[in-house]
């Protein structure tokens, strides 16, 4: 089963090449592997029904609990074969879309590879590679949504699409490694065979289901999240209809389905998911009617599908997980049929205002059909698939325990807008007298009807083989997110309850609404300066305004350009630190004795009135000839405690150094006191502390012995044995630590470079 | 003797910061200067010091005149670093000549921007 996950990134991998070769045919070439891979997970399904899990594993990292180990239940199963049959049809829809692009190449490596992240996803039984794969998605879709990088307002619009969903997917990542540490284990099996009351009533639970939700919510679109999915549309069509229908978006929706038996239940998740996904969909729905774009208004109706996705996993009966899976499959069918009419009739007539559009029916008729047949299971009537979902997802509202008015209110109210944003879709542009269009409308090529049609067809199929659908599928998706015990079958006539009437009282309503339509829009616009606002803005205003600020001004504060403040700050850390560290942790008495000579204290008072007097001089000449001084007598202190080849060496840089001070520093002007009082205070305090800080250590370091001397008197015994030198310092420079001599004189040669070309290359002074 | 050497590189590490704390760039070379000095003094002392018993062994024999001799390691170390001191001022010197040609100020204020450079004069 790895292999079926990895194959879509192989087969990506070859794709160019495939294309070089086959040219025009390569989207049929392309698009067997998800037709085999759709045949492959259908192999499966009697297994599943039977209630089996299959599971299949492979170490990835073990020593960090990190495996590749993929399980195959009826949920994963259900979006295995949503995937890969949609993916199939996708990828001959985008040869025919795509026809003659010189990207196209590009767009079936990308689509490829994100087929295979999200396979990778919903079979992922381990926390991190899910949490991999799905990232792979955002970035998969990124490349996919900027497929168009020449204009910037599309490149804009997947950078949004990539940092919402990222960032939710970084605070999911979080989320997940706290599940993890509540249930101890990174395998979802592990966790969902935990008692739920046990993973809800730990401590961490609160914090892990807000950051993995963050996740859910920013993926699947979620108010307020939902801003970046209508601007997704900025890709090719048929990667809008795969995003929208079967991937990417539903990832979200998958992971809160499949936490359902472990993290649900609680009253936290059934009131915060309800809202918040029956909120989302009466404003995508509401949207949607205001929208003029066919492929627009199509966007905001999947934020209205992903809302009720969302609302039916909160309510999380038996009755809301049953609508859930019918809804799910019924919209994936109908959103894919419907995003690649919205592709064929922007392509054949140039435009997708829908207020233009009209009467395509006798041009177009294949495309009709589907588009009828697609928005009709959109507007929920029978006898389509949507019919089932949409009277399931009213008895699941009405029976929920949190807030069911609110629900109920906000589903009708969602039902009747539906209705008519179907007929607008499904209905409007293709009858009545045919209108202008910038292009003359004509049917599409095979490749372009080949999946509406096929997926349409099911859209109408299904509901008439209920029977076949509901032992196949739903039977063996719905154990996956209830439980093993559940008597329900499926049935198209329920009898006159209250879902139908509630249907019926939707379809009337909603009629009316299509009749005014254009009057109801001018209304919606009053609410204008409301829309300016919504999260887009603070988005927009974060993303574009805050974000640089915040960048601008703590760069500012960090890095501000003045070398004295990165010392101080590096000096002033440092004894702080050592300091602190030194006097807590170090109590013995530190001895003072001293033992000198005369000619010791002289040589001492030398160095230090030099060194003071290089500090506080005002004359140039001043400050180098004490440097020099404190050079000097350095070379003095080497001589005097047994260091000659130091004494040597000090005293031949001492000159040089005094020398080059001499000559180039008297090609620079006065010393000048720039600082102020103050700041020359701070520096002398500052001074005195890493000063007094040295002083006490080396005062420590003398009276502690760290190491035994076993590596100089090594070095001292083979000197003349091994090494036939005498002089041991010599010895160890250029016999026992030679790399290190050719090192130091590699930088003196580099530094010797340095200079000469500074001081030779100065023509160009005057273009400064 | 180490005592009294650690208050005198106590007093130049002192002296060293102070200077390399100033904005006058001509100083900051002064801080540089005294600075490695200070670090080198820092490990001679650190290393233990012993009077008159260099680590060189006589012709004919092997093993240094006077035992135990100085810790030769440390000053090899030392040594090492004098010269890359060396190495690294010459190269800051010529570099600060050279910007001040440039620049015309030789105020470390003036210099903490890329973007603007004074009139030349």
């Amino acid at each position: 089963m790895l292999l079926a996950v990895l194959s879509g990134f192989l087969l990506a991998l070859i794709a160019p090449w495939i294309y070089q070769q086959a040219g025009d045919k390569a989207g049929w070439i392309l698009a067997v592997l998800p037709a085999c891979l759709a045949v492959y997970f259908a192999t499966f399904l009697p297994d599943v029904i039977a209630g089996e899990l299959i599971v299949e594993h492979y170490a990835w990292v073990p020593s960090l609990d990190v495996d590749l180990t993929m399980t195959l239940d009826g949920l994963s199963l259900l979006f295995a074969l949503l995937i890969s049959v949609i993916g199939t049809f996708i990828v001959i829809y985008g040869s025919g879309y795509l026809h003659g692009d010189r990207n196209i190449a590009r767009f079936y490596v990308f689509l490829l590879a994100f087929m295979a992240s999200m396979l990778g996803l919903v079979l992922s039984d381990n926390l991190i590679s899910l949490f991999v794969f799905w990232e792979l998605t955002s970035i998969t879709s990124f490349m996919l949504i900027g497929y168009y990088h020449e204009n910037d307002k599309y490149r804009k619009c997947a950078h949004q699409s990539m940092m919402v969903t990222v960032g939710g997917g970084l605070a999911m990542f979080a989320g997940l490694i706290l599940l993890a540490m509540i249930a101890d284990s990174y395998s979802l099996m592990a966790i969902l065979e935990m008692s739920p009351s046990e993973i809800a009533g730990h401590d961490l639970y609160v914090p892990m289901l807000v950051l993995i939700l963050a996740g859910c919510f920013t993926k699947s679109a979620q108010v307020p999240f939902h801003f970046w999915l209508p601007n997704a549309m900025a890709g090719p069509t048929p990667v809008s209809a795969f995003l929208h229908s079967a991937t990417m978006v539903k990832a979200g929706i998958y992971l809160l389905a499949r936490l359902q038996p472990g993290l649900g239940g609680t009253e936290i998740w059934m009131t915060v998911l309800p809202v918040v996904g029956a909120v989302t969909m009466f404003t995508g729905m509401y949207l949607a009617l205001r929208s003029k774009g066919y492929k627009q208004v199509l966007a905001y109706s999947t934020i209205m599908a992903l809302g009720v996705l969302t609302m039916l996993v909160g309510i999380g009966t038996e009755a809301a997980m049953i609508a859930f899976v019918v809804f799910l499959l019924a919209h994936a069918m109908y959103k894919a049929t419907l995003f690649m009419v919205a592709g064929i009739v922007d392509h054949e007539t140039g435009t997708k205002d829908l207020t233009v559009l009209r009467g395509l029916k006798s041009k177009m008729p294949v495309t009709f059909f589907c588009a009828i047949l697609a928005a009709l299971s959109l507007g929920g009537f029978a006898p389509l698939f949507g019919f089932l979902g949409k009277e399931l997802m009213f008895e699941a509202v009405l029976d929920a325990q949190y807030l069911s008015a609110l629900l109920v209110a906000l589903a009708m109210g969602t039902a009747m807008m539906g209705v008519a944003v179907a007929l607008i879709l499904g209905l409007r542009p293709f009858w009545g007298e045919l209108s202008d269009t910038p292009k003359d409308p004509h049917e599409a090529p095979l490749s372009m009807l080949l999946g509406p049609v096929v997926l349409a067809s099911l859209s109408l199929l299904t509901f008439l083989a209920l029977e076949w659908v509901d032992a196949g599928l739903i039977q063996a998706a719905v154990p996956a997110v209830w439980g093993p015990e559940f008597d329900f079958y499926l049935a198209r006539w329920h009898g006159i309850n209250m879902p139908l009437i509630m249907s019926a009282i939707s379809i009337a309503i909603g009629i009316g609404i299509y009749w005014k339509w254009d009057a109801v829009r001018g209304l919606m616009n009053r609410l204008e300066w409301l829309y300016e606002r919504g999260p887009e803005w603070v988005y927009n205003k974060s993303m574009y305004g805050g974000l640089p600020w915040v960048a601008n001004r703590q760069t500012r504060i960090i890095q501000n350009g003045y070398l004295r403040n990165y010392l101080v700050t590096i000096l002033m850390t440092m004894v702080i630190l050592v300091g602190y560290t030194f006097f807590s942790r170090y109590d013995e008495p530190l001895s003072l004795a001293l033992d000198v000579e005369f000619y010791h204290v002289l040589l001492a008072l030398v160095l230090l009135g030099a060194a003071v007097f290089a500090s506080v001089t005002q004359s140039r000449l001043g400050a180098v000839a004490s440097a020099g001084v404190v050079g000097f007598s350095v070379a003095l202190v080497y001589i005097l405690f047994s260091a000659p080849d130091l004494a040597i060496t000090q005293v031949l840089v001492e000159t040089l150094t005094v020398i080059l001070l001499v000559l180039v520093l008297f090609r620079l002007p006065e010393f000048v006191s720039f600082s102020s009082r103050g700041a020359r205070i701070r520096d002398i305090i500052v001074a005195l502390l890493v000063g007094g800080l040295v002083t006490v250590l080396l005062l420590a370091t003398g009276q502690e012995q760290f190491y035994d001397e076993a590596i100089s008197a090594a070095h001292i015994e083979g000197s003349v044995a091994l090494a036939h030198g005498r002089n041991v310092v010599n010895v160890i420079l250029v016999d026992y630590r030679t790399l290190d001599t050719l090192g130091e004189i590699f930088v003196l040669a580099l530094a010797a470079m340095g200079v000469y070309a500074m001081v030779k290359f100065r023509a160009k002074d005057d273009e400064l | 003797m180490e005592p009294l050497m650690a208050f005198v590189v106590g007093g130049l590490f002192a002296a060293a910061i102070y200077m390399i704390l100033r904005r006058s760039i001509i100083k900051l070379v002064i801080g540089l200067i005294l600075l490695s000095n200070a670090a080198n003094l820092a490990i001679f002392t650190a290393a233990g010091m012993r009077e008159g018993a260099p680590p060189l062994i006589p012709a004919g024999g092997v093993e240094p005149m006077i035992t135990p001799s100085a810790d030769p390691l440390p000053q090899a170390l030392i040594l090492t670093a004098i010269v890359i001191a060396f190495g690294v001022l010459a190269f800051a010197v010529v570099l600060i000549h050279r910007a001040y040609e440039i620049v015309g100020v030789d105020d470390l204020d003036e210099m903490n921007t890329t973007d603007e450079t004074k009139e030349l004069k």
